[in-house]
């Protein structure tokens, strides 16, 4: 069990190691932050001074270990396009995003498994062709035209929910949050729908083929001859059976939960990072995107840290080959 | 003419599919009209002088104040719409294919060397494949366009918007063939007339290119329909995004960011009928692939 962690840990901080390094080549070799730092008047002479007064003529292992340094204490440089500190760029624009892929994962959860065990349940049923069917549909729509009805749908025919921005926020403990206003979540719940969507119907589809996967094998048939009351039969037995899977999948959904919210964020001015990202490309702010990699790499790497962790707690059968 | 049919077993399912037929004339119907969209168009969307701003925001001819001239109406520089969505549709789909292509070839060059090598050459492959595969297609794509906005010097940026696009849709989409390629290649490998041509001393090239690839076609010919689908929604989304093409040359994802500023107006038509081609477009070729999928893979049926 320590091992098995302790191997997932060392595999992290390589992976880190790996994203930190195309963030820093990214930086390095794509434009020259010189030209970047200094103006059109400055001397060749002056350039070169400075060149080597940062340390750009090091060898190249040696910048990189300065840079990976200086981002473990929290150093992530300065954005060409806002000369701010991109320590402080991002961290104002985590919030917003974390709470939009978290609550878009939730809606995606709490409707995505209920409708798949139905479906699997009841494959034959009308309101089961319907589902299927939606979902059909749902993934051939690409996000933002998602986005683009339910803003027309919600927004501009109906007008009870707002289009753009997250509304009433709450500062608690430097953390900018919209969860604890009506207005907050009132301008969350579209977005949240629109990111939602797509991993719902991914969801749903994973829980009804495991679903009826795990209906078919032998236990099931036992415990069904038996006599075990149907609702314990799918909801204990079968429903519990399907959840390692649909666990793996949550952890690999957040990377394309992050990565639309990109979209997302664009189609409603969602102020995430996202937003910070597709403005740094577009004026080639070097710095910033480098750090969303990294910070991007390092949720990824939480998230499937805690997935690990969690197969452990709900499967005994880990437990138990560990104990051997 | 039955008995034709039958003959062949996909054409016997076709003809059988509604979906699959409905899917294919509308895909038909886009793509000739892209095609011919020099001879359909009123305007020439590219061309200013061939549109008047007085013809500005008219809806289409079923609403009061139409100019039958435009069928579908005009957005508000003037430009027919029917015009505005088949060039529009024709860059989308230009893109599309070529990023198709360069993404097929890389990626079937690359999964039949690491299917038939095997080895190290496989496991560096495959490695790459898998860390692109973690990274949604969508972030890897912003990123390459990003990187090549920070390399290409000022003066070319704008001339070579449609090369970096399309390149950057094609190194987010090969890993999907690399990968099927070199499943089916493995497979492949252990059949005897691979391993006769081995045995008679072919060169590899020739084995991979001329023995395997025609008879690894079907999967790939799967991959194809569903990334071509995948390849017209990133450039879609990127261009929607305002990373990909500029308004002066609007493809689809073009036409619905610009749309988007007409959502709280009243002029729908400058934003849906876009879209609606789009996602026709989209769903089309999504369900020819489904039913490829169905026809290549019995299994499923």
């Amino acid at each position: 069990m320590v091992y098995f962690i302790l191997k997932r840990l060392v595999q992290s901080v390589f992976v880190m190691l790996a994203v930190a390094f195309l963030a820093f080549s990214l930086f390095r070799f794509v434009g020259d932050p010189i030209t970047q730092m200094t103006g059109v008047e400055t001397s060749v002479a002056d350039q070169e001074r400075l060149r080597d007064e940062l340390g750009l003529n090091d060898p190249f292992i040696l910048q990189f270990g300065r840079f990976t340094g200086d981002m473990l204490q929290g150093d992530f440089g300065f954005s060409y396009r806002t000369r701010q500190p991109v320590a402080e760029m991002i961290a104002d624009r985590i919030p917003a995003t974390l709470e939009l892929g978290i609550v878009a994962l939730l809606i995606s959860l709490f409707v995505g498994i209920p409708a798949g065990v139905y479906t699997a349940l009841r494959p034959r049923g009308i309101a089961t062709q319907t589902i299927l069917m939606t979902t059909l549909v749902g993934v051939s729509i690409p996000t933002f035209v998602i986005g683009i009805m339910l803003i027309f749908i919600f927004g501009v025919q109906l007008g009870w929910l707002p289009t753009f921005g997250r509304g009433g926020t709450v500062q608690i403990g430097g953390w900018e949050s919209s969860l604890f206003t009506v207005e907050g979540w009132r301008a969350l719940l579209l977005p949240a729908i629109t990111l939602g969507v797509y991993q719902l119907t991914l969801t749903m589809r994973l829980v009804r083929a495991e679903m009826m996967e795990v209906m078919r094998t032998d236990y099931i048939r036992f415990a069904m001859a038996r006599g075990v009351p149907m609702q314990k039969l799918h909801y204990k037995h079968a429903l519990a059976n399907t959840m390692v899977p649909v666990i793996t999948i949550i952890g690999l959904q957040f990377g394309g939960v992050i990565a639309f919210s990109i979209v997302t964020e664009s189609v409603f001015q969602w102020p995430g990072m996202g937003l910070l990202f597709l403005e740094s490309i577009r004026f080639v702010d070097i710095p910033v995107m480098g750090v969303y990699l990294v910070v991007i790499a390092f949720f990824f790497v939480l998230v499937n840290l805690i997935v690990d962790l969690l197969y452990v707690a709900i499967d005994p059968r880990l437990r138990v080959r560990d104990v051997q | 003419m039955i008995a034709f049919i039958k003959r062949y077993e996909g054409l016997w399912l076709f003809v059988h599919s509604p979906a699959a037929i409905v899917a294919a004339i509308v895909a038909t119907l886009i793509i000739l009209g892209a095609v011919f969209a020099p001879w359909l168009a009123l305007v020439n969307p590219y061309d200013l002088a061939s549109f008047s701003l007085f013809d500005g925001l008219l809806p289409p001819v079923w609403e009061e104040g139409a100019n039958p001239r435009y069928l579908l109406g005009t957005d508000d520089q003037g430009r027919d719409m029917i015009s505005s969505i088949l060039y529009g549709a024709r860059l989308s789909l230009v893109i599309g294919l070529s990023a198709l292509t360069i993404a097929a070839v890389l990626g079937v060059g690359l999964g039949l060397a690491a299917g038939y090598y095997g080895g190290r050459f496989d496991a560096i492959v495959m490695r790459i494949a898998d860390v692109q595969l973690a990274l949604p297609a969508i972030l890897t794509a912003l990123l390459i366009d990003g990187i090549a906005r920070g390399i290409l010097p000022a003066a070319v940026q704008q001339d070579l918007r449609v090369a970096v696009l399309t390149l950057a849709i094609a190194l987010s989409l090969w890993v999907n063939f690399a990968r099927t390629a070199r499943a089916s290649t493995f497979v492949q490998m252990n059949k005897e007339y691979v391993q006769a041509a081995i045995m008679m001393g072919q060169r590899p090239s020739r084995i991979m290119f001329v023995h395997i690839l025609p008879n690894i076609l079907g999967p790939l010919l799967v991959i194809m329909t569903v990334d071509l689908a995948s390849a017209i929604l990133l450039e879609a989304t990127l261009s929607f995004l305002g990373i990909g093409l500029p308004a002066d040359s609007p493809s689809l994802g073009t036409l619905i960011r610009i749309g988007m500023q007409f959502l709280l107006s009243g002029e729908w038509w400058i934003l849906w009928i876009p879209t609606l081609l789009l996602v026709a477009l989209v769903v089309s070729i999504n369900i020819l692939g489904d039913f490829l999928r169905d026809v290549f893979n019995p299994r499923l049926r």
